[in-house]
């Protein structure tokens, strides 16, 4: 029971004033499974009180008993909007543990992978923005692109949505010729889209009126609140991890970082759709890039971390030995202390990871976004209409599976 | 100027003396432990100092060191200083019969939660939290999952029969 349901009352007041609503944990509108139970005053919101934990899953916990490799699929399941970043970031966190130096064609490969997971998350989110505002079109229209991309996904590593995508070192196989296609051609075809797109919603007078000004954070409460990502940038602070701390040769690609001014529902949007833009931009870069690099690298020599080739396994020694160590998770791996960020699709998704040497982490703390903003939303929604409160929480892109862990 | 590791290290030895310890330097990013008294007081002269100016808190954790005896129990900060892109990370120790710590809320909105989730899974007691509750375990939970004497069920248990998952009964382990 939260404070805000016993509302102390002048003395002598007959009844309570407020009407107390509960919006979720499974209202169609909240797009995931949380709670907020509101105070309303008519259709004023006066409280908001988020309850967060209906599905998680212990995955810190899981994850000190899993050999590293294992620990992959946790992730997937985080952001499951964005997985193949999930995945990336967490290999990169070892590889940094581990020192492993990658090949630049792995780097520019992985680029590839988190760009499209970047553009599938945002175009989510952004189109939710829509249906929430009663625009269901948009919803429809680009959610056939992001099959596109899952069906990029799934010539890569064979699944969809939790992709488990790479190993340590680089990926499990190469990228084969229907994959070049397939991304080719979401990347001649998703612009014509996301321009549509944006002439459905960005000038619409009626969306418009209904993001602007909604769910509105300052730049100095974001940072506060430890905002990250798109949310961030919107209230005007251009930090992005890809351009702080380059990872995966993020360094070599030109782009640029949009951000916003007022920090609305609004500017949210556009600086999801503008990423998006200069996500599709550094994937074109990527792919010229590729061009010049031998194409048959795509992972590097790290035989103790990495799967060897199964016909090795059944004709070398060495190979047969590494096999068994990996998959029974008997690979021990340096100690060590790190903390590493990548640039999720909804703000710096950091691995906290401590290991002492073993099969396992000692600890590992997965640094969500969504979790640490989400915690903004009852300051962000007071004082708003109810329908305001769904359409900022479906444009702050809240994921459950990330919030709840 | 750009900010180095060596100067943030000078001026908190310069401000705190004897007490912080165990600098090191992993990855780039420099760490130290502080002792729980002062945990408010390093955040805020790290705050507030015109050239340290760390004022972004990326992450909270604990973590559980059940060997470690008198501060099995330790609060992780990693601070951030966005300007000059420099992150660091220190530790406060706390012993597990005793878990207060003082709270960072009033300095970083981010800790609310970060320390509700730090007590729901280490049971680490925020002096000063303004709701300092349960947030991703159901309320009723009595105890901490994620000390270390919890251990995950061990996958080759025996004793139970568990036939319709493949171990136990008649199929065997």
């Amino acid at each position: 029971m939260s404070d805000q349901q016993h509302i102390q009352l002048p003395e002598g007041s007959i009844e309570k004033q407020t009407n107390t609503l509960n919006l979720g944990p499974t209202h169609p509108a909240t797009h995931g499974v949380f709670q907020n139970i509101l105070e309303l005053d008519g259709e004023r919101i006066v409280s908001a009180t988020p309850t967060v934990g209906y599905i998680h899953r212990a995955f810190e916990k899981i994850a000190e008993r899993r050999p590293y490799y294992q620990i992959t699929p946790l992730t997937d399941r985080l952001n499951y909007c964005s997985a193949p970043i999930n995945n990336i970031g967490w290999h990169l966190t070892v590889e940094k543990l581990l020192g492993i130096k990658t090949p630049k064609r792995v780097d520019y490969l992985r680029v590839i992978l988190m760009e499209l997971a970047r553009i599938t998350d945002h175009l989510i989110c952004n189109s939710v923005i829509g249906v929430d505002s009663g625009a269901f079109t948009g919803f429809l229209y680009v959610m056939q692109y992001r099959e596109l991309v899952y069906e990029i996904y799934e010539e890569v590593c064979g699944s969809r949505l939790t992709t488990n995508i790479g190993r340590f070192g680089g990926f499990e196989r190469n990228f084969n010729e229907t994959a070049f296609r397939k991304i080719q051609k979401f990347l001649d075809e998703y612009p014509t889209v996301l321009k549509e797109f944006e002439n459905l919603f960005t000038r619409n007078r009626i969306f418009m009126e209904r993001t602007q000004g909604v769910g509105a954070i300052s730049a100095e409460r974001a940072l506060n609140y430890g905002f990250t990502g798109p949310n961030l940038r919107a209230t005007g602070v251009d930090y992005d991890v890809r351009v702080a701390t380059p990872y995966s040769s993020y360094e070599d690609f030109e782009f640029t970082i949009p951000v916003g001014t007022t920090g609305d529902t609004y500017d949210r949007f556009l600086v999801r759709n503008a990423e998006q833009w200069q996500s599709l931009s550094i994937i074109k870069q990527a792919m010229d890039k590729l061009k010049d690099l031998p194409s048959d690298v795509y992972h590097t020599d790290v035989p103790a971390y990495y799967l060897p080739d199964k016909e090795d396994v059944y004709t070398k020694m060495e190979a047969l030995i590494y096999h068994f160590k990996i998959v029974m998770g008997e690979t021990d791996i340096l100690p060590g202390e790190l903390y590493n960020a990548v640039e999720g699709a909804n703000g710096e998704l950091g691995f906290y990871l401590i290991s002492d040497g073993g099969r396992s982490p000692y600890r590992l703390h997965f640094r969500r976004p969504c979790f640490i903003y989400y915690q903004a939303y009852p300051e962000m929604v007071k004082g708003a209409m109810l329908s305001d409160a769904i359409i900022c929480m479906s444009s702050l892109n809240l994921i459950a599976g990330e919030l709840d862990a | 100027m750009s900010l180095t590791n060596e100067h943030i290290k000078n001026r908190l030895v310069e401000k705190f003396g004897e007490a912080l310890t165990n600098f090191e330097e992993s990855h780039g990013m420099m760490s130290f432990h502080a002792p729980k008294e002062i945990n408010l007081k390093v955040l805020q002269f790290l705050y507030d100092e015109e050239d340290l100016q760390f004022r972004f808190m990326s992450d909270l954790c604990g973590v559980h060191y059940p060997d470690n005896t008198g501060a099995e129990l330790a609060v992780v900060y990693h601070l951030h200083n966005m300007v000059q892109n420099v992150r660091l990370r220190f530790k406060v120790f706390t012993a597990v019969a005793t878990p207060q710590i003082f709270t960072a809320t009033q300095l970083f909105a981010t800790a609310n939660w970060q320390e509700r989730e730090t007590y729901d899974f280490y049971g680490i007691d925020f002096v000063g939290h303004p709701n300092l509750r349960r947030i991703l375990n159901v309320d009723e939970m009595d105890y901490f999952p994620m000390r270390k004497e919890f251990p995950l069920e061990d996958q080759t248990r025996v004793d139970k029969d568990d036939e319709m998952f493949g171990r136990g009964g008649s199929v065997g382990i």
